[in-house]
């Protein structure tokens, strides 16, 4: 299984003149989705597949049909970020600490551009993230990829939450009170 | 007067040696595993995560390792590496209200909206080792029951229940677009106020704040403080990259929250009413942040008019002493070669000696 560009152009370098600037929007909008739209589900997309487990986005790649070409933007690079929290959880800011990130930035053949910025230090996580971010935003591909990637990885993702959630919602208390009656 | 002392190389180079032997222990026990680490060492690694200041659970399993056990080392590696990465930003600021819970606890109120949900915890335990562990089958892999029904999804905070009343402080955000103090890029400035202090308390070290907790409990800082709520669980944390114009998320961590409730006489300015103090931590640190919110709480002295008249309550001596890697580094910085500082004192004490030897001879005659 590959997924490097077959003509080799540009793999593992960045593209010349393919500024990240022209990332925002790339994805045109399919006809009549007004913008806020697309970029609401465009955000719903990119949550689910950075919260993904690669394991899972590994099997969800092997199933894609027609895999793209693509060049990198910007090669998967590791950083960090600044987790900011809120004090008393609603006051004002401050730097909690901070949280491995790896992010990259690539153009699949059709045009569209796919942005995988992900928690940790996975390339191929942030890669896979990125690539299904840019077929997304295919209106041809959407509604496949949406019912048979994304749904799915949401799906396992609630199941994990919700399994934690009952496990720990056997651990909750019921308080009862013994009450000493007066005979009557 | 510089004097170059060479030599040490060799016996650098073997002492290397030997302190990875004695990491490795009798090579006749299997060698310990990252995962292993991360998956049964899950406490450390929180620590780790916490005073390290970064999250990510396999470096933090490998500094452990790395450090044959000794977190405060550990930390002082995660820190180090975390100057070879680049920042790509600051997060929006995670919600704690929207924390899916794993427990959730308040010493507060017994029935309260959400419900007391003990999680994972050893608060009700024996405290009797448990000598099943030591087997050597080992524990295989324990059942937990699971309830029909999940946590609530959205469980609401104890300060929000109190404040229906308005017995008890807002927090608000006075100013969302203001600079966050942040003491990876700027050095500690005083007073310091609540982001840089919640920042250095939030990486401090846990036995410094444990002890400096205890002390405003023992009297020496007077707060009254009762455990408001403490939860556990995953908060999502959203980012927004510069080059998509909205945030996404881009991952989970899990955090411990504890919001302390402390009496509060009122000041000219502000009635009676409680005031809060506030702990947030990477992973299951509970005790960390319980000994945080009491920290924070003292802290808050000088905003609130109260006398600073304890350590826990002055800002310089707890800002200045809570980080383990910089204690760590100036007190082990003694085991560095001060030969020549040595000997200008040696010299210096027996010429003092000598002047003493002489005025105790005079006063004699």
């Amino acid at each position: 299984m590959t997924m490097r560009s077959e003509n080799g152009a540009g793999v593992g370098a960045p593209a010349e003149g393919a500024g990240l600037e022209s990332l925002p929007g790339s994805g045109s909008p399919p006809g009549g989705v007004p913008a806020e739209a697309v970029q609401a589900e465009r955000q719903r997309w990119m949550s689910v597949l950075a919260k993904a487990q690669l394991s899972e986005l590994e099997q969800a790649w092997d199933q894609v049909e027609e895999r793209p070409a693509f060049q990198w933007l910007r090669p998967p690079e590791i950083g960090m970020v600044m987790v900011r929290a809120r004090s008393g959880g609603t006051g004002g800011q401050f730097n909690l600490g901070q949280m491995t990130v790896t992010r990259c930035a690539l153009r699949v053949d059709s045009g569209a551009t796919g942005l995988g910025y992900v928690q940790g230090r996975s390339k191929r996580h942030a890669e896979l993230a990125a690539i299904f971010d840019a077929l997304l935003q295919d209106g041809g591909r959407r509604a496949v990829l949406d019912e048979e990637v994304i749904r799915p990885l949401a799906a396992a993702y609630d199941r994990r939450r919700d399994e934690r959630s009952r496990k720990a919602n056997s651990t909750k208390v019921n308080f009862f009170t013994l009450v000493r009656g007066e005979n009557d | 007067m510089y004097v170059a002392v060479k030599g040490g190389e060799q016996a650098i180079l073997n002492s290397h040696k030997v302190i990875a032997e004695e990491r490795r222990g009798d090579p006749a026990v299997p060698e310990l595993t990252l995962a292993q680490v991360k998956e049964q060492m899950q406490l450390a690694v929180d620590r780790v995560m916490t005073e390290g200041s970064l999250y990510d659970r396999d470096l933090a399993a490998l500094a452990i390792k790395q450090a044959q056990g000794d977190l405060v080392e550990a930390i002082f590696l995660l820190r180090a590496y975390r100057t070879t990465l680049t920042r790509f930003g600051a997060t929006l600021p995670i919600d704690t209200a929207k924390m899916a819970v794993r427990r959730r606890i308040s010493a507060a109120y017994k029935d309260l909206p959400g419900g007391q949900v003990l999680g994972p915890s050893y608060d009700y335990t024996h405290r009797l080792l448990d000598f099943a562990l030591a087997a050597e089958e080992g524990v295989g892999a324990p059942q937990v029951d699971m309830a029909e029904e999940p946590v609530d999804e959205s469980i609401p905070r104890v300060t929000d229940i109190l404040n229906h009343e308005g017995l008890i402080e807002e927090e608000v955000a006075a100013d969302d677009e203001a600079r966050v103090a942040d003491l990876t890029r700027e050095p500690m400035e005083f007073p310091a106020e609540r982001d840089m202090r919640l920042q250095n308390l939030a990486r401090g070290d846990e036995g410094f704040l444990l002890a400096l907790g205890y002390s405003t409990q023992r009297g020496y800082g007077r707060n009254h403080p009762f455990a408001g709520e403490i939860r556990l669980g995953e908060v999502a944390v959203a980012f927004e990259p510069e080059e998509l114009g909205f945030p996404i998320e881009i991952g989970e961590i899990t955090v411990s929250e504890c919001q302390m409730i402390n009496q509060f006489a009122g000041s000219a300015e502000r009635p009676p009413q409680f005031t809060r103090g506030y702990g947030l931590a990477f992973g299951h640190c509970e005790r960390k942040t319980m000994a945080m919110a009491l920290v924070d709480r003292a802290l808050r002295a000088r905003e609130l008019d109260e006398t600073v008249d304890y350590p826990a309550q002055d800002e310089e001596f707890v800002l200045y002493h809570s980080d383990n890697v910089e204690a760590s580094g100036f007190v082990q910085h003694l085991k560095l070669p001060h030969y020549v500082d040595f000997q200008s004192e040696l010299q210096l004490i027996r010429s003092l000696r000598r002047r003493h030897d002489e005025e105790q001879m005079e006063a004699a005659e």
